[in-house]
């Protein structure tokens, strides 16, 4: 059974609910009518050999209506055949039934299209979130969150306290004193004072801007 | 005198059952162990909330997400070419085949997968088999020391070695590859690149050997493996297993032979499955995949066209200027290579609208990208189909009824990397 004969097997088992096969690439989709039918035509899809879940997708429409499609990926996992189920939902329902009873796999893609999506799947046991922490109040990849995200109760970790040996004798902070400069127990011989004050001075405008000193002032000639 | 041996369950639902069973006869109190996210079995941040009943554990509660970074919503904001460098990170013990797998997912979108020149199909399987031995030697390496065998890691990290030493020297980067480009490679390998390969072949080969004399007979080895974590034929299937779990519960599903993507049709491999689909099953497979894709590279090493050095100069870029970037020289010297360049580079690789799944046989099992495009150089969804993410979903019916020392074991014989799992 080629994906173009299980897609009219589909079509004739279930009229109108489903769409004429469209074919990209030699990828079969097929775009179910109603999204209540999800369960049943996954079902009847696992009788005629589909045994095989590869994935779950969703898609943001955003801005368009129904903003939500949810993409089901069944393989025969005998003989490779692979065919491609789409059906669309609205925002206001957001809601469609869970594939759980099919195959057992879903219980992750599900839980995880609800944590990045917030679309629920009725009758899932489960739904928590999973990639996100429980009780993160977005969906991060719907289309209306931004790239760098929005802030939340947990501290984010670019925006910690100073580490407590910044500036001390050891940590180069960029642009700072280099290590001659700031460390005391440098030899600097005689010939080398001048070379080393004027490097002091060099950074004086770096200490100024930081508000407070590091490593010794200019060493004053005996 | 005939000795009298119990016999072990080997079905993990009926061990399962025995476990409630014997966990109701004793009226103590159950304790919830919290294991990891920071623990060395649990290769990177995977958490698992285990419930004991004394040794026994009766409920595991698998949490992952500790490594999200949100790779899905990145893909959005970039073209297709930037996003490269983001498929490295995924499976980062493979970032040779994380490559290959998302640019065969754009070319299958542009339509050019199997238009692409012969010596780049052969150098992309070349880099696929070395990703392959890579990870699955950590994964040896990494189980067997959870296990209490040191030494392996040993062993197998010498190897790996000599593999980053290659990807070094074809893409300039040990471990963030990002070799491959939509539509062909970075650069062609060195020319001295294939003897190394071979070398390579011949030097693993006898470490490998090494690795199964220390364990596969190895009594302590064999008796801690062998029935458990049994995954039957249907429940693998039900659970979405890929790769060499999947063929370790007896499946035959290898997308290398099913579904034939670059060179593999002509070159000459066999497939390992288990038997029963226990730790030791998927232990197997997985060595003797490493025997296969051996056998693949050499193979590669004598029929790569244009030869080890190339003087036939065989391209590896498909010649389209609309696809892949041109040479530098003529960027600088001619009209139409300028405006090639600067469009693929502001504006990125301009793909069709329609949508797309390549599912690709990476080490860890099927990483397969969904690309929705509405046309232009960046996706509008890019889903990722992580093995890893998939495999772990069974944690939760596997671990019941096993003891606490088996975790490490049944997470080692799974093979999964957080990096790829989180996305």
């Amino acid at each position: 059974m080629t994906a173009l004969e299980a897609a009219h097997n589909l079509k004739a088992k279930f009229g109108d609910v489903v769409s004429e096969p469209t074919e990209f690439r030699s990828e079969i989709s097929l775009k179910l009518a109603d999204s209540e039918k999800i369960a049943e035509v996954c079902s009847y899809a696992k009788s005629i050999g589909f045994n095989y879940l590869v994935d779950i997708s969703s898609v943001d429409n955003y801005g368009e209506d129904p903003r939500w499609t949810v993409i089901y990926h069944l393989r025969n996992i005998v003989n490779g055949v692979e065919i491609r189920l789409k059906t669309d939902i609205t925002e206001e329902k957001s809601e469609l039934p869970s594939v759980l009873g099919v195959w057992r796999t879903t219980n992750w893609h599900e839980r995880e299209i609800y944590d990045m999506m917030g679309i629920r799947f009725s009758g899932h046991p489960d739904l928590r979130r999973i990639l996100m922490w429980e009780g993160y109040p977005y969906y991060p990849l719907r289309k209306d969150f931004p790239l760098a995200g929005k802030p939340t109760d947990l501290p984010g970790v670019a925006f910690t306290r100073v580490t407590p040996m910044e500036g001390g004798p050891f940590v180069t902070i960029a642009g700072g004193n280099d290590s001659i400069a700031r460390e005391p127990r440098v030899r600097v011989p005689e010939t080398d004072i001048v070379e080393h004050n004027a490097r002091v001075e060099a950074h004086a405008d770096n200490k100024e801007m930081r508000g407070h000193a590091s490593g010794p002032g200019p060493i004053e000639k005996k | 005198m005939a000795t009298v041996q119990d016999i072990e369950i080997r079905d993990s639902a009926a061990r399962a059952a025995r476990a409630v069973e014997d966990a109701q006869d004793i009226t103590g109190e159950k304790m919830v162990l919290n294991m990891g996210p920071s623990h060395p079995a649990t290769h990177g941040v995977l958490r698992i909330v285990l419930e004991l009943d004394g040794e026994v554990i009766t409920k595991a509660d698998p949490d992952v997400g500790y490594l999200h970074r949100g790779d899905e919503k990145i893909a959005e904001n970039m073209t297709y070419t930037q996003f490269i460098p983001y498929t490295d990170r995924l499976d980062y013990l493979a970032p040779l085949a994380n490559n290959v797998a998302y640019a065969l997912a754009v070319e299958k979108l542009l339509g050019i997968h199997d238009k692409l020149p012969p010596r780049c199909q052969y150098i992309r399987v070349m880099c696929c088999e070395l990703a392959r031995i890579s990870s699955h030697l950590l994964g040896l390496g990494a189980f067997a020391m959870d296990t209490g065998a040191v030494t392996v890691f040993l062993l197998t990290f010498t190897e790996r070695e000599k593999i980053y030493n290659l990807a070094e020297a074809a893409s300039g980067a040990r471990l963030t590859t990002s070799y491959t480009r939509i539509g062909g490679l970075f650069r062609d390998v060195p020319p001295t690149w294939c003897g190394q390969v071979k070398q390579f072949c011949d030097e693993f080969e006898v470490a490998l050997a090494e690795a199964h004399t220390l364990l596969t007979r190895n009594r302590i080895w064999v008796d801690r493996l062998r029935d458990l974590g049994v995954v039957s034929k249907e429940m693998a299937i039900d659970y979405g297993f890929s790769g060499p779990n999947l063929r370790g519960s007896g499946v035959e599903w290898d997308l290398r032979k099913n579904q034939p993507y670059l060179c593999y049709k002509d070159l000459n491999f066999d497939i390992p499955i288990g038997s029963v689909g226990d730790c030791y099953d998927r232990y197997l497979v997985r060595m003797e995949e490493m025997n296969q894709s051996v056998r693949i590279l050499r193979q590669c090493v004598e029929k790569i066209p244009g030869g080890w050095a190339n003087d036939a100069k065989e391209p590896v870029n498909i010649p389209d200027g609309k696809i892949t970037l041109p040479s530098k020289q003529k960027v600088l010297s001619s009209m139409e290579e300028l405006i090639h360049q600067f469009m693929l580079v502001t504006e990125g690789v301009n793909c069709p609208p329609g949508e797309v799944y390549f599912g690709h046989e990476n080490p860890k099992g099927e990483l397969g990208f969904y690309i929705n495009s509405r046309g232009g150089g960046v996706p509008y969804r890019l889903k990722i189909r992580a093995p890893s993410f998939i495999n772990l979903s069974i944690l939760g019916e596997l671990m019941p009824g096993a003891m606490i020392s088996d975790v490490p074991v049944i997470l080692g014989s799974l093979d999964f990397v957080m990096g790829e799992s989180d996305r």
